[in-house]
């Protein structure tokens, strides 16, 4: 299976919870009016702007496997390398939200517009998120209609640049995948234009084989750690 | 003087238009170019920044304050330049080469414009020798170069080594920011100072040009 697929705004719309938590106001309710207001305005620019599309290819765990090496650059104890050894379904992802939402943020900051770009900025990173996770359902339905879907399996995304896995392998994602059809384009230092863009693959298995400890040398680096979250998620999840 | 008084309020406050209003009233009560940036405008983002650092105000709240500053100090420019009054001091901005990420950088510029600091921001993408040579060209004091790549990471050692090559490194204090980054690796590329934010920014530029 190989296809692009553009989503509805209003699906991945973040909440105005999240887009202030991403712009460090952890608890909405501390945030005042004229705050909340500036979310609420750059919502309704998120939803003029924003041109979700994502593309999805199915991968065999052979053709993964080089993929996965990339340019042999991966910590050798990446935990993506044993997940999909052990996994039942691949495909290869990429969404964005498009360039003209990209554009307008520089453009409110050369209007000395400095908050509404700021916000704009972090509501189109969360819009791109929300994206992604709408192409992951999307991938988890079509399983389902194949029968090869259960509430034993999870389903997780990785991408490169994260847990261990070097972002040069991008080039052959690249190669793969040709997100070029929907616009998103890939320079020499691995960068997705447009910026507001998400890639990787999305891996489809025993809910077990996702689990892991944060752990590794490379887990101090990173300043997401969102996998602890989407592995509770997955574990307590049961959707079928 | 309450103009000045009031001014740092609605500089808190992110009011433009008070702001804009406040420094016209105070320029037309002869306050003087000088002071009413210092004392008005300056002295408003400074307590922002406080508050800040205090976690009492968020993010959206400095860059209201910031886009109020801004508009005061439109007003204040063609003053300060007609009086031959300098900035605080001058700083080279950029997103190295093969990087596009703009918004940290940005944010940088801004809450130094804010402190007091000529900034000369050279956008994204910015390749070594333009560093050096807007440098050199401008007489700025520090050179700040920022990367949100692991992959770009090295053009800022790239730089370093440049103006090590060409005798320079000592006339400017080169410091780095963005998410990759650490206090270890800008040792590491022999950098002066990593900086993890813009307010951490302005406190690390301050210090080494010797800000109160």
């Amino acid at each position: 299976m190989k296809k692009a697929l553009k989503f509805p705004v209003e699906k991945v719309t973040p909440s105005v919870k999240a887009i202030l938590k991403a712009q460090g106001v952890s608890d909405s309710s501390m945030a005042d009016d004229r705050i909340l207001r500036l979310a609420e305005k750059t919502l309704s620019v998120y939803e003029k702007l924003a041109r979700p599309i994502g593309i999805i290819r199915d991968i065999s765990k052979t053709d993964f496997k080089d993929l996965f090496y990339g340019e042999g650059n991966n910590e050798g104890d990446a935990p993506l390398g044993s997940i999909y050894e052990s996994s039942r379904h691949l495909a290869l992802f990429a969404v964005t939200i498009g360039n003209q939402i990209c554009s307008e943020i520089p453009a409110l900051f050369g209007a000395n517009d400095f908050a509404a770009g700021s916000m704009l900025d972090s509501t189109a990173s969360e819009g791109t998120e929300k994206t992604a996770e709408a192409l992951e359902l999307f991938y988890r339905e079509s399983l389902s209609r194949k029968d090869e879907y259960n509430p034993s399996i999870g389903i997780m995304r990785f991408s490169p640049g994260y847990c261990g896995w070097h972002i040069s392998a991008q080039k052959k994602l690249f190669e793969f995948l040709q997100p070029a059809e929907i616009g998103i384009e890939l320079n020499d230092s691995y960068l997705m234009t447009p910026l507001k863009s998400v890639s990787g693959v999305i891996v489809a298995g025993k809910k077990e084989i996702f689990v892991f400890d944060d752990l590794f040398y490379f887990c101090a680096d990173c300043d997401n750690r969102s996998c602890r979250d989407r592995i509770k998620a997955l574990m307590e999840s049961n959707s079928f | 003087m309450d103009t000045l008084r009031l001014l740092n309020e609605y500089m808190l406050k992110g009011d433009v238009e008070r702001v804009e209003g406040l420094t016209a009233q105070a320029i037309a009560e002869n306050c003087g170019a000088k002071k009413i940036l210092d004392e008005g405008l300056i002295a408003g983002m400074t307590t922002v920044g406080e508050k800040f650092k205090a976690h009492d105000i968020f993010l959206p709240d400095v860059l209201l304050a910031a886009k109020a500053m801004h508009a005061g100090l439109d007003l204040l420019k063609p003053l300060l330049a007609k009086d031959d009054i300098p900035m605080m001091g001058k700083v080279v901005i950029g997103t190295v080469q093969g990087d596009l990420h703009d918004i940290g950088k940005s944010l940088v510029g801004i809450m130094l414009k804010g402190a007091g600091f000529e900034v000369i921001d050279l956008g994204k993408d910015v390749a070594p020798e333009k560093f050096l040579d807007t440098a050199k060209e401008t007489g700025a004091d520090i050179i700040g170069m920022s990367a949100l790549l692991t992959t770009t990471m090295p053009v800022m050692k790239k730089v370093i080594d440049l103006a090590k090559e060409q005798g320079i490194r000592h006339d400017y204090k080169i410091i780095v920011g963005g998410a990759p980054l650490s206090d270890e690796y800008a040792t590491e590329i022999g950098a002066d100072a990593y900086c993890y934010d813009g307010i951490n920014a302005v406190d690390c530029v301050k210090s080494f040009l010797e800000v109160k």
